[in-house]
């Protein structure tokens, strides 16, 4: 019966073979207003920091101190800062720097948090040994440790590949590795739910081994709160990192990321609010964008939700 | 037995989940969910397992297919061992047994399709091209009765016969021999039951398919099963031939289950003597000492508290697990027929 494979009849042909389903994960995105607003939002965001200075004629660190401070114009829309740098210029250098971070900082918490909760869910054996780990991460003071690293990592770091990259790796790495734990145990409570289902004794029935059945059947079906606390990552992400560089602990002062912008302009609240205002604005429209893509994302990738 | 040798045969199947307790966690007890099954399931046989809540009809199921690691006991699917099988032979050895579950909405993945849901097992187990898998789950939809044009649907846009059918459709798609059906049909409307059930009469006829049903509807056992084994507190009480066992039930345990049948015919029914049973089901961790089913039985003697009965077989293909039938054989000289038991000692006629 088996071998006996016949060709496809043309009352088969008629029939349209399964597509991909990320087509259909599309059709539904598409019709997500929020989701869509959130994408074009982001990506124009996106596009401002990272083709932006392409076109600007300001360089980020260009100082002309004789045209300090001044308010918005045609020359410099969002002003000048204390020392006659564009903030414009500033603001799209810093951008990158500050998208960068949170978007590495947030795939890589997702990726540590998201591994984690799935092995210590799905094999009971290392259950205990990987959420007490969780719980040590979770004990540990964020400061100390960002202290000790940026210590120990900064020289060599720095040595390797450059100031800039060093810092963003040391960044990237220290934010990571200390924002995964929520993650893993919202997704262990998830699989440990979730291996229980029929489907995935099916699957066994079936013969699938862990590895398969974990990616097809156990991942896909605990993205929903990976993708809300994924969104959120990347606001806490771009927040970290402008605090530690405003404690000296990130970039180098003169080097522009939005949350720096934001603490460099909050001496200046009084006089010139739009200094800090202009990348809070920014930080804050890309979280919210973020958010919404995600939130559409969520729906998308839910066939239950689907076709509402 | 006499005959072809068995598809099936599971000696003194036993699992026992373990209690753990205390601050080091160590095991204190065990719940006997399967304690010491035996029975054998010809080729083209369909073998019903009945039984209430609870009496590890389904753990029977999955541990005959080793979803549970049985904890003593052997179970030889055709002329192998699976019980002490290293995992990956036991994988390449799936495709001859596969499963049916009983909750459809649960056992179907909501982010796959219907095409992907059925081509699951050709995916782990073969390496067609694209186009053959494609063919093969057109024709398994076939099979049981489910439109082509559903197979780029997900499982909650189907109502529960049809996910059930898809359930179906996964199961067959890599040939089995042998299909457990674990309670395919308590989920389901009762016209919808009907059509299952047929379904998977007519697939046993059209691929020679072998069944361990398993359920707690005894007409819908009695319609499709070959033989029925009764099981109570993890032990196969009684085991015989489907009309021998609605007919003439040895152990009581099956009286009464029997006696529980609703009747369609009101006059019937008004006349029927229900035998009801009192009291609950002993906790499986911690069962009787003797009988399990001393606690409950309408017919309890001395004995029964103190001794677990042997498995005896009273007649070809007929075992029962009980005193009464015990003594009867050994005391059959005096030429006591089961009519004369007393009926109904403990148990209240309705």
């Amino acid at each position: 019966m088996t071998d006996a494979a016949t060709p496809p009849s043309p009352e088969t042909a008629r029939i349209r073979p399964p597509r991909n389903q990320w087509w259909d994960v599309w059709d539904q995105f598409k019709i997500h207003r929020g989701a869509l607003a959130g994408s074009v939002v982001f990506l124009a965001i996106v596009i401002f920091c990272f083709v932006g200075p392409l076109v600007w004629p300001y360089d980020a660190t260009y100082i002309d101190i004789r045209s300090r401070n001044q308010g918005m114009s045609w020359a410099h829309p969002f002003g000048t800062d204390q020392l006659g740098r564009d903030i414009m210029a500033r603001m799209m250098s810093g951008g990158q720097v500050s998208l960068a971070v949170g978007i590495v900082a947030m795939a890589l918490a997702m990726l540590i948090g998201t591994g984690i909760g799935v092995l210590a869910g799905y094999f009971r054996r290392i259950d205990g040994l990987l959420m007490r780990m969780t719980d040590l991460f979770l004990a540990l003071p964020l400061l100390p440790l960002l202290l000790v690293m940026s210590m120990l990592f900064r020289q060599p770091l720095s040595a390797a590949f450059g100031v800039e990259t060093g810092m963003f790796l040391l960044i990237v790495t220290a934010i990571g590795i200390t924002s995964w734990m929520p993650t893993a145990r919202v997704v262990r409570g998830d699989v440990l739910a979730l291996k229980e289902r029929e489907y995935v004794l099916a699957a066994r029935s079936i013969g699938t081994p862990p590895r398969r059945l974990i990616l097809r059947h156990v991942v896909p079906n605990v993205l929903s709160p990976v993708m809300v606390s994924a969104t959120l990552m990347i606001a806490t992400a771009i927040i970290t990192e402008s605090a530690l560089s405003f404690l000296g602990l990130g970039f180098p002062p003169d080097f522009p990321t939005w949350g720096r912008l934001v603490n460099d302009g909050i001496d200046y609240l009084q006089q010139y609010p739009s200094r800090a205002m202009l990348p809070g604005v920014f930080i804050s429209l890309t979280v919210l964008s973020v958010n919404y893509i995600g939130d559409g994302l969520r729906d998308a990738l839910d066939p239950r939700i689907r076709g509402r | 037995m006499s005959g072809p040798r068995p598809l099936v045969e599971v000696r003194d199947l036993k699992m026992h989940f373990p209690i753990l307790g205390g601050i080091l966690r160590r095991q204190v007890g065990a719940v006997k969910a399967v304690d010491g099954v035996s029975f054998d399931i010809q080729p083209g046989e369909t073998l019903g397992v009945v039984g209430e809540s609870g009496c590890g009809k389904s753990t029977v199921g999955r541990a005959v297919l080793r979803l549970y690691e049985a904890t003593a006991g052997s179970v030889i699917i055709d002329g192998e061992d699976i019980a002490a099988m290293p995992a990956e032979k036991l994988r390449r050895k799936r495709p001859t047994m596969q499963m049916v579950f009983q909750d459809p909405q649960a056992s179907l993945n909501p982010r796959m399709t219907v095409a992907g849901i059925i081509g699951e097992p050709l995916d782990e187990h073969t390496d067609w091209p694209r186009a053959k898998k494609l063919e093969r789950i057109y024709e398994l939809m076939d099979a049981v009765g489910l439109n082509r044009d559903f197979a780029n649907r997900y499982p909650h846009a189907f109502s529960g016969g049809q996910r059930q059918r898809i359930g179906i459709a996964r199961a067959l798609a890599l040939n089995p021999k042998f299909i457990v059906c674990d309670e395919p049909i308590a989920a389901l409307d009762v016209s919808i039951q009907a059509q299952v059930v047929n379904l998977l009469e007519r697939l046993q006829d059209e691929f020679g398919l072998t069944y361990l049903f398993i359920s707690h509807d005894l007409s819908m056992v009695r319609h499709i099963a070959d033989r029925v084994a009764v099981m109570y507190l993890g032990k196969i009480v009684e085991m015989a031939p489907v009309g021998v066992l609605y007919d003439a039930p040895r152990h009581p345990y099956t009286e009464a289950l029997l006696s529980a049948v609703p009747e369609p015919d009101p006059s019937l029914e008004a006349r029927k003597d229900r035998i009801v049973l009192k009291g609950d089901v002993p906790s499986p961790a911690n069962p009787p000492k003797g009988c399990n089913f001393c606690t409950r039985c309408p017919r309890v003697m001395e004995i029964c508290r103190d001794i677990d009965p042997e498995t005896v077989q009273i007649a070809p293909g007929h075992v029962v697990a009980c005193h009464l039938v015990t003594q009867h054989q050994t005391t059959g000289a005096t030429g006591g027929t089961e009519a004369e038991h007393p009926k109904h000692q403990q148990g209240e006629v309705l």
